[in-house]
């Protein structure tokens, strides 16, 4: 039998969403694809992501060349098609070329909507639908400084968001009186702005362009009111507009979209559309979750069989910016006699969630500030539960306190646990079992679940949870660095590599911070690890204990503690120790638990003398840096003793002390099992066995007890110390700041922390090495060199006291 | 009989000069028997207030300076520069005292 031929107008998602649904039948026709863009198909929606520095244009593709071809599909990226001849079974090429086709499917998406204004077609004004606009706009982002947004929905806010990222002072302009009024009531926009305004954007409201104002580049917008801001890029992201040119063109039925029925057929038989080009039943859609809804059907249909029906969907959506958490679904402002709304509101926390009941049913709901209720929401108004049984715990549970755990056990294998992807809890359990699947990334690339707006990510856990069992080991979760900053440390890096910055200020500049301080030493060490070599130590963004290089007290004064390699000292050392003690009137002498001596209750003016007249390297007893290598007396002396742990300890020390850390790193070198320098307990702990040596990492015996997790057992002191030296960058690199390795080791997990450092194919062992050595070679004793020459004639001092 | 209340005055100290405070910290001042903390803020801006922080007189003079805050280096209380209040604690707050820059000195306004 011939294969049917089945031709795709459009290689967006919904085009190819549908393509993977036949690819599922029996026997799947044959197929080729027309795309307007030179590419493969990706995530649209991730754009977002890329505007604003968190993913690169390579990681959102989402089907290979390799894939197309695997699957025999004729794809002709870049390929516009320009008139479609029905009669013939026709599509036309740009080139003139016909292509024949027994079936035809147009998911031509849509386009962006240009309100009414002069001036559109200068250079820097941009729209935000596809690759090409989004690197043009980053490269214009990098070249110039201000930005003006019109249109303040969901895509103006995520763009204004990504430009702030880059760099730019943005200003929303919105038409309405609130912020998108198309998922939001007045309430809820209000709260919007405000969070959307501590991030450094400006928002005006009830707001119309009439002009953009340059000669040949924009230079500025003026409003109807006649005012103007001066500007370098204007966004237009005022809506869109369904792209169904050649199917009116063709004679198809159009009203506002392509006109479909329940199987997405459109007036003529042998001709479907699916995706953002369509509307069914007066209803039109600018989500990927019905999109993904209407390929299934469309899929069946174009196999030939009427089994499956599509009956609209209920949209929801989630606003992709990082620090804000917001979702609205459904119909949120209902106002019919049997409505009623349930509200609960703390705008200075930014919380405010609404349920809108429809008799005893859920008909919509606005969820800003807290959305873990999100996806049963949903679920809730797709199935039309009856929620009069529970209705005073629609928000709170009983006692009013927590939001309850959303119970993923309790759902069915049909509901929706990705609202965006549209991907069900049977697909997702399916897939971790058929792929043995441990991660959210693994999910992703299976299933496509969690792979936009991450709300749904908490769920894909505890169905790994389930799965796995005790195996399952936990996703690293993800933290802003600020609540001044609203991005991630991950994020932020990304920023400062891309863009060189090398001081705290710059990063300030950037746009990427809010500047309320409590960041600035988290930013330091940031930049102190990306550039080890030349990066521009500020003073003013450090802690005071790393501006002077003593640990404060409680009385202002400040602790000194030399450094005592691995708790080994000498009478010659202790003298001078103790003459200096004598001679600035040290309040106290202090063994520490950290073997070895403190000298408390020092003023700051006498720090630099202290320095000069100790004249031992500072011990970093003030700093999130490598602190102490405890040790035992070990095979030298004692009788238990299998490795010499005091000459390892003292190496250690030597290799590792001056350099900067997430928070701080304390060690141990133990001579044998018995342990007397409690390695266990240490963030890295050497203990020597019968033949070798044993590296722990993770252990803590302060706030939290918890011994370290084995990394590896070696044979000679050289790879303990490697295997440390590559624990350590690692930990440099990936730790959160002030997070201790007793978090971090069980966060990333010790399996992966072995496949990362030793994995040796990887080439990444030797890499870890390398920015070791890189940031090792800079480091300087802060004592030696402050004690001669201070940063500032004031580092030390007071002003001058008046009487 | 009621005791007339007198005026205190303001009078016009000077702090030393700009250059003694690097930009974005902040330095402690003596005036008396009362100790004020002196910043010089990101923006080129001067900004003073008492220097004992209200939690536990730790010295505000050594803390980080934010845009327009101070937080303290013992327990990170954070002080608005502009108005004396701790933030997130509304009731506490300590005294401001308004700083003048005149041919790159600092002067300050205190009741003499
Ligand atoms: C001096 C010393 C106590 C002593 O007299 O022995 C000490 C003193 C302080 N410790 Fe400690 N710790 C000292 C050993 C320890 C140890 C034991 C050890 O290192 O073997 C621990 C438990 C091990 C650990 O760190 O896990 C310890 C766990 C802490 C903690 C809790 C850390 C945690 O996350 O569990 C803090 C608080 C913090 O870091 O946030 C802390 C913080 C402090 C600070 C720095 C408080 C501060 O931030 O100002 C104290 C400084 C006093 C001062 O004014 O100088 N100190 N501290 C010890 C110095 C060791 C050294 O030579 O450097
Ligand atoms: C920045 C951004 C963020 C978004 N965020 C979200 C979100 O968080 N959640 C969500 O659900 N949705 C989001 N969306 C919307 C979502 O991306 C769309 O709903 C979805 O991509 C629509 O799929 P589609 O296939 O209908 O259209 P598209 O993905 O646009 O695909 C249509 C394709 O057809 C091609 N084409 C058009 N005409 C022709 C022709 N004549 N010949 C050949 N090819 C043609 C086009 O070039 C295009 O590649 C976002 C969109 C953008 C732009
Ligand atoms: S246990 Fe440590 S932090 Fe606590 S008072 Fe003693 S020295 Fe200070
Ligand atoms: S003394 Fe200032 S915060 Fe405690």
């Amino acid at each position: 039998m011939k294969h049917e031929r089945l031709i795709v107008i459009g290689n967006g998602m919904a085009g190819v969403a549908t393509i993977e649904e036949i690819l599922k039948k029996p026997s799947p026709p044959t197929i080729t694809v027309f795309g307007g863009e030179p590419h493969v198909n990706y995530n649209r929606i991730l754009l977002s992501d890329v505007l604003a520095c968190a993913k690169t244009t390579e990681e959102i593709f989402l089907n290979s060349r390799e894939w197309y071809e695997k699957h025999a599909i004729q794809l002709h990226p870049g390929v516009f098609i320009t008139g479609i001849d029905l009669d013939h079974k026709q599509v036309i090429a740009q080139s003139g070329e016909r292509y024949e086709f027994d079936k035809l499917l147009i998911a031509t998406g849509s386009v962006p909507l240009i309100p009414p204004m002069k001036g559109v077609d200068k250079k820097g004004v941009f729209t935000f639908r596809n690759i090409e606009d989004t690197e043009s706009m980053i490269q214009w982002a990098a070249r110039n400084d201000r930005a003006v947004v019109i249109g303040g929905g969901l895509l103006g806010l995520e763009a204004a968001r990504g430009l702030t990222n880059r760099g730019m002072m943005v200003t929303v302009v919105h038409l309405m009186g609130h912020l998108m009024e198309k998922q939001l009531d007045a309430t809820a926009g209000a709260i919007l702005k405000t969070e959307v305004e501590k991030m450094g954007i400006e928002v005006r409201l009830n707001c119309t362009v009439k002009e953009i104002l340059g000669k040949g580049k924009v230079e500025a917008v003026r409003f109807s009111t006649g005012d103007l801001i001066k500007t370098d890029l204007a966004l237009i992201t005022a809506g869109i507009r369904p792209n169904v040119k050649l199917a009116e063109e063709a004679g198809l039925a159009v009203k506002r979209g392509i006109l479909v029925g329940y199987h997405m057929q459109s007036s003529h038989p042998e001709v479907f559309a699916v995706g953002e080009c369509v509307e069914f039943r007066g209803w039109t859609y600018g989500l990927v979750a019905p999109i993904m809804e209407q390929a299934k059907v469309a899929a069946e249909a174009i196999a030939g069989s009427r089994s499956l029906v599509y009956g609209g969907s209920t949209p929801a959506t989630t606003l992709k910016v990082a620090g804000i958490r917001l979702t609205s679904m459904g119909d949120f402002q209902q106002n019919g006699a049997d409505c009623e709304e349930i509200t609960y509101a703390d705008p200075n926390m930014g919380i405010y969630k609404k349920v809108v009941l429809q008799g005893n049913r859920v008909a919509g709901a606005i969820l800003l500030g807290e959305t873990e209720d999100g996806p049963r929401l949903l679920e809730w108004i797709r199935k039309g539960t009856d929620v009069g049984p529970f209705r005073k715990s629609l928000l709170w549970d009983g006692n009013g306190a927590q939001p309850r755990p959303i119970p993923v056990a309790g759902m069915q294998d049909n509901e929706t646990v990705c609202g965006c992807m549209s991907v069900t809890k049977g697909t997702i359990v399916e897939a971790i079992k058929t792929h043995k699947l441990t991660d959210r990334e693994g999910i992703g690339e299976k299933t496509r679940a969690c792979t936009s707006c991450k709300s749904c990510g908490p769920l894909i856990d505890q169905l790994l949870e389930d799965a796995l069992g005790s195996t399952y080991v936990a996703a690293p979760k993800v933290n802003d660095l600020c609540a001044c900053a609203r991005m991630t440390r991950q994020a932020l890096r990304q920023v400062i590599q891309e863009r060189q910055l090398k001081s705290y200020s710059t990063v300030k500049e950037s746009g990427c911070l809010g500047d309320c301080g409590v960041c600035k030493p988290g930013v330091s060490f940031l930049l102190s690890e990306i550039w080890p070599k030349d990066y521009a130590d500020e003073r003013q963004a450090r802690f005071i204990n790393d501006r002077v290089h003593a640990n404060i007290q409680k009385d202002g004064t400040f602790s000194v503690v030399p450094r005592i390699y691995g708790g080994v000292t000498s009478p010659e050392q202790l003298r001078r120790i103790a003459d200096v003690a004598e001679k600035y009137n040290v309040r106290m002498v202090k063994i520490t638990g950290g073997q070895r001596i403190d000298l408390l209750g020092v003023k700051k003016e006498d720090l630099p003398k202290i320095w000069a007249d100790l004249d031992i390297p500072s011990g970093h007893a003030y700093a999130k840096a490598v602190r102490t290598v405890k040790t035992c007396v070990g095979s030298d002396f004692c009788r238990f003793g299998v490795g010499d742990s005091t000459a390892l300890g003292i190496e250690m020390e030597k290799r590792f002390e001056g350099l900067y850390t997430p928070h701080k790193v304390k060690m141990a070198v133990s001579g044998c099992p018995r342990n007397c320098a409690e390695s266990y307990v240490k963030d890295i702990g050497v203990v020597a066995i019968e033949g070798g040596w044993e590296v722990y990492v993770g252990g803590a015996a302060g706030m939290n007890v918890r011994k370290g997790d084995l990394l590896c057992r070696v044979d000679i002191g050289q790879e303990v110390l490697d295997a440390a030296t590559k624990f350590l960058q690692y930990y440099r690199e990936n730790g959160e700041y002030m997070e201790r390795t007793y978090d971090f080791v069980p966060r990333i997990g010790i399996e992966t922390i072995r496949r990362v450092i030793f994995n040796k194919i990887s080439g990444e062992p030797d890499r870890l090495l390398e920015r070791f050595h890189e940031a090792k070679s800079a480091v300087v004793d802060p004592w030696k060199k402050e004690s001669r020459r201070p940063v500032h004639k004031r580092q030390f001092s007071d002003l001058t006291i008046v009487e | 009989m009621e005791i007339p209340v007198e005026h205190k005055k303001m009078v016009l100290v000077r702090a030393g000069t700009v250059e003694d405070i690097p930009r974005g910290e902040g330095r402690c001042f003596t005036i008396q028997d009362r100790r004020i903390a002196i910043f010089h803020l990101e923006d080129g801006s001067f900004g003073a207030v008492d220097h004992d922080c209200p939690h536990r007189g730790g010295p505000l003079s050594d803390g980080i300076v934010g845009r327009d805050s101070v937080i303290c280096p013992l327990h990170g209380w954070r002080i608005d520069l502009r108005t004396g209040v701790v933030i997130g604690q509304e009731g506490k707050s300590v005294k401001t005292y308004p700083v003048r820059i005149e041919q790159g000195e600092i002067l300050l306004k205190v009741q003499g």
